[in-house]
């Protein structure tokens, strides 16, 4: 085993000293900068959509004193609770709104007509289902007019409420969680491509001859671990830095059940274990893969493989202590996102010991496998196979 | 003659219902690979192999190999191309398990348990092509337990000894074919193996390059390292080699010292005579044939001396007569050629049978 870690860490600081010292290294680590700039205008713009253009117009084809009477009672309306919660209003000529609904420049989802004490909806069945309350709301406030009551509220503060600290640990578990899936669906993906370097060269010749084979799939994967940590470090410092310059401590998500020391240590833990356990089985995937089109190709399904394992995690955060949540948490795949969102909500710490210790088998399985499937369809190693993973057919000896 | 490899009975168990516990399988024979038995101490082969078997599909690349490489010795392993000499090399190293019998590198069946001790320079050469050539040699060392900084000064040495000084810091990619091979022979051999193992040392070299990696296998040897290469190049072998191996087909044709190779052929006789023809013609053998105004001829089983009164006698005017002892060329051609026509026949009468 010490052999094994040994050699493993001389391919590693290879590995990684060959990646951290290449130019394509600054690509790497201005890599996510894209999608948040990206994210940040299409943001922008998304949310001009949702707050302006994806809101329902009804149109009011009403007498102007009752239409202005509408639009008045729906601007105090918009006041209290937010014009994002009801329908935008414009004017509309009044007549039969089955026609003007049929009119090709008709820009309405629905049409208010009628007086205002009996107000008629007309449009599709499926778009009045939504709008009707809210039309009834504005209409009454519009009825009311000044008359329309304001109760005040009273604020009164409490210093806990366990019902709101469940929800921003929720909070803070569904970030972690994201955050780790994030980044090692970033990361993880990277390692299908590793070993074909070495075939390409040549490389893996001298490497089989010279260490077991599980020693170079642990370097791979812990050069790469070493390569996503740099990152990590080098994003985490920059947002903290900005956060603290910028934005004040107004920012910090809700504490953790398990607090904030703990629950940072099992993140990168819980990351490291996500990485390895994906990393570990893409790596034994991509070995298999003889040239880079054959890794191109892995790509899609293993992407798609990574969401479904998100998504059943992130179910099972909802549902602490039922059956899916204790699935996602004992499938190996999903356990490390299970387990961190746990860590937010429950301040039990020795599941966490069991899971990791969980994890870290499955991890060594899996690299096991990699192994054996990497000697027998590669290196041809073990008994004579008919057919090799990705070939019809199995390839001459030298 | 090491101790064969004993199976680890639980493990043997375990494979016997793999269906259902194939993880536990592979754990077991995970633990076989690293663990192995106990490997016998003190033995005078560097190299051993018993009845070692390796197909691929349906083809036997190595079929029954037995080779037993004396420690201190240089070894060649010859044969033709697609004879099964790297197969048998990557079995030998561990690269690749055999399907069928036994093999002991330095007295321990676990070849990768005594990578620290060997060197080995693989038929298709492989570099990583930006890193700088001293940073390799010790990256090659380091795999095999050499620590990082002894592996960079050595290759430093090593270089600057070979005229390669101002190459020490170039990225491989900088560095031409052969200065590239040369790096990887440096690598082979920095950790300061016991046993080298070679695969087609000579191919890609020029003729200089090729005589200093002669003098570098004499120095190793000298100072008591193994070395086995294998090769399709008859000469090097000859100058080189104590012991050699002949394999085609997957099988050891001929296992002996060069001389002894040398000594499957009988030694020609060439005579030229002034005299086209008369009594004496009857005295030369029956198999001899004439080319380039010249007699050609196996030396008979009772010598020179006999056949050397006869032309006397029967005044042939002898103008030249030489006795050449093969080479290994002829050897190897022999051997193999005859190891190919074996083969064919086999396979035909396999074909028949079926």
């Amino acid at each position: 085993m010490k052999e094994i870690f040994r050699a493993a860490l001389v391919i590693a600081r290879r590995d990684f000293s060959a990646v951290i010292f290449s130019k394509t290294f600054i690509l790497f680590l201005l890599g996510p900068l894209f999608p948040v700039l990206i994210g940040m205008a299409f943001g922008g713009i998304g949310e001009k959509i949702t707050t302006d253009s994806l809101r329902p117009v009804v149109g009011l084809s009403m007498t102007s004193a009752e239409a202005a009477r509408m639009e008045r009672a729906y601007q105090g309306l918009a006041e209290q609770i937010g014009p994002e919660n009801l329908p935008r209003l414009r004017r509309a000529p009044v007549g039969d709104p089955r026609v003007l609904l049929g009119q090709p420049d008709a820009r309405y989802f629905a049409l208010v007509s009628g007086p205002l004490n009996r107000p008629v909806l007309t449009g599709k069945a499926g778009d009045l289902a939504g709008l009707e309350g809210d039309i009834s709301l504005i209409a009454s406030a519009a009825l009311a007019g000044e008359h329309m009551p304001r109760v005040r509220v009273k604020k009164q503060l409490v210093s806990a409420s366990t019902g709101a600290e469940a929800q921003s640990r929720l909070f803070t578990g569904r970030a972690a969680q994201f955050l780790i899936f994030f980044l090692t669906m970033l990361l993880a993906g990277m390692v299908l491509s590793n070993l074909v370097e070495e075939k390409t060269n040549k490389v893996i010749e001298i490497l089989a001859a010279a260490v077991p084979i599980d020693a170079v799939f642990l370097g791979k994967l812990l050069a790469m671990l070493g390569m996503s940590f740099v990152g990590i470090l080098f994003w985490g410092s920059a947002v903290a830095a900005g956060i603290s310059l910028f934005a004040g401590p107004s920012l910090t998500p809700p504490a953790p059940a398990i607090g904030w020391p703990i629950f940072l240590l099992l993140s990168a833990i819980y990351f490291t274990m996500a990485y390895a356990l994906l990393g570990s089985l893409f790596l034994g995937i991509g070995a298999q893969a003889a040239t880079v089109r054959e890794v191109q190709t892995l790509n899609m399904p293993v992407t798609m493989a990574q969401m479904g394992v998100f998504f059943f995690a992130t179910y099972a955060v909802d549902h602490m202590g039922s059956a899916p949540e204790i699935a996602a948490t004992i499938f190996p795949f999903s356990s490390p996102f299970a387990m961190i969102a746990r860590a937010a909500q429950s301040a039990t710490l020795w599941p966490h010991l069991l899971a990791i210790i969980w994890q870290a088998a499955w991890v060594s399985l899996i690299i096991r496998f990699g192994v054996t499937l990497f000697r027998r369809h590669v290196l041809k190693s073990g008994q004579a196979q008919k057919r090799s993973l990705f070939r019809r057919r199995s390839a001459s000896p030298s | 003659m090491a101790q064969a490899a004993k199976p680890n009975r639980r493990a043997s168990a375990f494979r016997r219902c793999s269906k259902v516990s194939v993880c536990v399988a592979i754990l077991c024979d995970y633990q076989e690979r690293m663990i192995g038995d106990i490997p016998a101490p003190n033995s005078t082969y560097a190299v051993e192999a018993h009845g070692l078997v390796k197909t691929f599909g349906d083809f036997r690349a190595v079929d029954g190999i037995d080779i037993a490489v004396p420690a201190g010795s240089i070894y060649g392993v010859l044969g033709p191309n697609g004879a099964g000499k790297t197969t048998l090399l990557r079995t030998l190293l561990g690269i690749v398990d055999p399907d069928e019998g036994r093999r002991s590198l330095l007295g321990d069946s676990m070849p990768l348990r005594q990578a620290r001790a060997i060197g080995y320079l693989p038929e298709e050469r492989g570099l990583y092509p930006s890193m700088k050539a001293a940073e390799a040699i010790a990256f090659m060392g380091a795999l095999r337990g050499l620590p990082l900084k002894i592996g960079r000064e050595r290759a430093r040495e090593m270089l600057t000894a070979h005229g390669m000084g101002a190459s020490v810091d170039k990225p491989i990619r900088q560095l031409s074919k052969g200065m590239a091979q040369t790096v990887q022979l440096f690598g082979t051999i920095v950790h300061q193996p016991r046993l080298i193992v070679l695969d087609e040392p000579f191919s890609g070299l020029d003729a200089i390059n090729q005589g200093k990696l002669e003098a570098l296998i004499r120095e190793q040897a000298r100072r008591g390292v193994t070395v086995l290469f294998s090769t399709h190049v008859i000469a090097h072998a000859e100058r080189l080699c104590e012991r050699i191996a002949i394999i085609a087909g997957g099988r050891v044709r001929f296992e002996g010292s060069v001389s002894e190779a040398r000594d499957q052929l009988r030694p020609q006789v060439r005579l030229r005579t002034r005299s086209a023809d008369g009594s004496w013609r009857r005295a030369l053998p029956a198999e001899t044939v004439a080319d380039d105004g010249a007699w050609h001829f196996d030396l008979p089983d009772e010598g020179i001396e006999p056949l050397l009164r006869a032309l006397l006698d029967g005044q042939a005017g002898i103008e030249s007569l030489s006795i050449e002892r093969p080479g290994l060329h002829d050897a190897f051609v022999w051997i193999a050629g005859a190891a190919a026509a074996r083969r064919m026949e086999e396979e035909r009468a396999e074909e028949a049978t079926a």
